[in-house]
């Protein structure tokens, strides 16, 4: 019993730790998130576009539904910020989708750390968009490791681009 | 499952020639679940392998049995055993265009001449008998062709569906007699079963006899399974799994095929391995980006906390006598091995070599920490404890994840080559001059030992 209570204080610290590190940044000084720059790979979006807070209308505008890492980091940087902006101000607007937000790894590294560092990147995504104001309770994290990639190349270019969080938002 | 072994004194009635009461069966088909064995390739080996021969084992009688005729099956034991004994690299069969038809009275009064004429200077007999309570007796006997001396012999008693068993038991019996080593070929290999592409693979997990036979799937590959561990007394095996997209740690009944949960709590848990004891689990826990090492009782219960640094802490395993746990952790940046005290006193770094260190396993004997050495590429080392002596034993792209043969003699890993290829098993030996690799039916990963079977 301790040890769980022992572990909701370190996941609070943890949060505020997340929250700090992100924080360096002025919110001001971040660019406006740019909108409507994806053009969405389920069909022709009709007079009306796609629904209203489906994944569909996610993917047109967001500006991705996914970040990239430095090998073996977890680290968030500028770019990822303006595209989970994106993220987070269509969240806001849609605040009854809940999301997953997936955490990748490419293949040069052990398959139980791994776990633990896609574990880390899913996280990283996470607290930024709860520190741009999405509640945390909507969202839940879950790490693939090394064992979902998108690429399948044993070389700098694949690993790039499996080293990704990506933010799921439910079909329909 | 329990083999009892026949009384000295039916193995001295065999000496005597003595063939007694063999009641017939009635012929039945050889049963479909039983599959033979498969090949593979020693690459390398020790310099001076030991000539020995294996020839055929006679039947006092053939009889038909659930398992086949019992002359057929006298053919196949003696190829079980070779097959063992060449794949441990220390052996090197007499080739079986040399190997001579053996009679009962033989079994136990060899032709020393003939079979040093052959080069052979160990010879393994034995015979394959019906019995008359439904079961199956292999005798087994060993002998040193140079001195023309008996060596050592036992019998098997084993369920005609256990027959492949019987011959694991005597090879083991020739092995540990000869080389000095503990037995390791009457046991089991899980691993993770992996097929199709790298970006939608289904992962399976799959038992097997240590020589890739009776293979069967413990999981259907709807969820993906990664890292199952045998517990040490054979009767679970825990994994973890991603069933409903919540990747958690279960515990699998191998009678039942029941699993279960072994920790109810909202974050992921994995990488477990069980306590020499088979009552424990340690695992990890991921909170927030924070893994930290666990235990919890193998029936379940509250967990226990046993590392609290920021940072991964993961890939535990107990030393034999269940006081001290290796791990790795990147608190002093990237992966490196710690030891610590089974209730998380006394943390201390032991890997201090150039890259990283990873998924460090205890040998049973307690000597050595096999891991897996990250920099350019994946490869298999060993270090003592305190982490000294590190010598590595392999050099490939990516071999990774190894597992201890119940004898802390040979290690298990798994081997990834670059791009979309499946990965594969592969077996070494401490000394890294004996590799090899085990076939199995599709790819493979994350292999691991069960105790040996008794």
């Amino acid at each position: 019993m301790t040890q769980f209570s022992r572990t909701a204080i370190f996941l609070a610290a943890g949060s505020a730790l997340a929250l700090g590190a992100c924080s360096r940044e002025a919110p001001d000084d971040l660019p406006p998130p740019p909108v409507g720059t994806t053009t969405p790979d389920t069909g022709p979006t009709g007079p009306t576009g796609p629904a209203p807070g489906s994944r569909a209308d996610f993917l047109a505008q967001a500006a991705s539904d996914t970040i990239f890492f430095e090998t073996d980091s977890y680290d968030i940087d500028p770019e990822d910020r303006a595209i989970l902006d994106s993220q987070a101000a269509w969240l806001l607007a849609n605040p009854s989708v809940r999301v997953t937000i997936e955490g990748h790894c490419d293949e040069r590294g052990t398959r139980e750390y791994n776990l633990a560092l896609g574990e880390r990147r899913a996280n990283a995504a996470a607290n930024y968009l709860s520190a741009r104001g999405v509640d945390a309770s909507r969202m839940t994290v879950i790490s693939y490791g090394k064992e979902r990639p998108v690429a399948l190349g044993s070389d700098p270019a694949s690993w790039a681009q499996n080293r990704r969080a990506v933010t799921v938002v439910p079909i329909g | 499952m329990a083999i009892s072994l026949p009384t000295i004194s039916t193995l001295r009635r065999f000496a005597l020639g003595l063939c007694l009461a063999m009641l017939g069966s009635a012929a039945v088909a050889q049963e479909a679940g039983i599959s033979g064995p498969i090949e593979g390739d020693v690459i390398g080996g020790i310099s001076n392998p030991t000539a020995i021969a294996v020839p055929d084992m006679p039947t006092p009688r053939a009889v038909d049995t659930p398992a086949g005729n019992t002359a057929d099956l006298g053919r196949q034991v003696a190829r079980v055993i070779e097959d063992n004994l060449r794949n441990s690299g220390f052996f090197n069969p007499v080739e079986r265009q040399f190997l001579r038809d053996v009679d009962m009275p033989q079994v136990t009064a060899p032709d020393y001449p003939a079979w040093s004429q052959v080069g052979a200077q160990n010879l393994v007999q034995g015979y394959v008998q019906a019995g008359s309570n439904g079961r199956l007796t292999v005798g087994c006997y060993l002998y040193d062709v140079f001195a023309q001396a008996p060596l050592e012999r036992a019998g098997y008693e084993v369920d005609y569906a256990d027959w492949r068993r019987a011959a694991h038991r005597c090879a083991d019996m020739v092995y540990a007699r000869l080389t000095g080593e503990g037995a390791y070929f009457d046991s089991r290999i899980v691993y993770v079963a992996e097929s199709g592409p790298k970006d939608n693979r289904v992962r399976r997990i799959a038992v097997m006899d240590t020589d890739g036979a009776n293979h069967r799937f413990l999981t259907n590959g709807q969820s993906i399974v990664l890292t199952p561990r045998f517990a040490p007394d054979g009767r679970t095996i825990t994994y973890m799994s991603y069933l409903n997209d919540e990747p958690r740690v279960y515990i699998y009944d191998v009678e039942s095929g029941r699993q279960r949960l072994l920790v109810n709590a909202p974050y992921m848990t994995f990488a477990p391995r069980y306590s020499p004891d088979s009552r424990y689990v340690v695992f990890s826990m991921a909170v927030n980006g924070n893994s930290d090492i666990y235990r919890v009782a193998v029936s379940g219960g509250q967990p226990v906390r046993l590392t609290n640094t920021p940072g991964i802490d993961t890939s535990a395993s107990y030393s034999p006598d269940g006081r001290r746990i290796v791990f790795e952790s990147d608190r002093s940046g990237g992966q490196q091995l710690y030891v610590m005290n089974a209730d998380g006193s006394n943390q201390r770094r032991i890997s201090f070599g150039g890259g990283r260190y990873a998924t460090p396993e205890w040998s049973p004997r307690g000597n050595l920490i096999a891991f897996t050495r990250l920099g350019g590429g994946f490869r298999i080392g060993v270090m003592r404890p305190d982490g000294s002596g590190e010598r590595i034993l392999t050099n490939s792209w990516q071999d990774e994840g190894p597992s201890w043969a119940p004898n802390g003699r040979v290690i298990h890993f798994f081997r990834t080559p670059r791009g979309n290829a499946l990965p594969t098993l592969w077996s070494v030996d401490v000394t890294g001059r004996m590799i090899r690799r085990l076939p199995t039916p599709v790819g493979a990963s994350d292999p691991s030992w069960s105790p040996l079977r008794n």
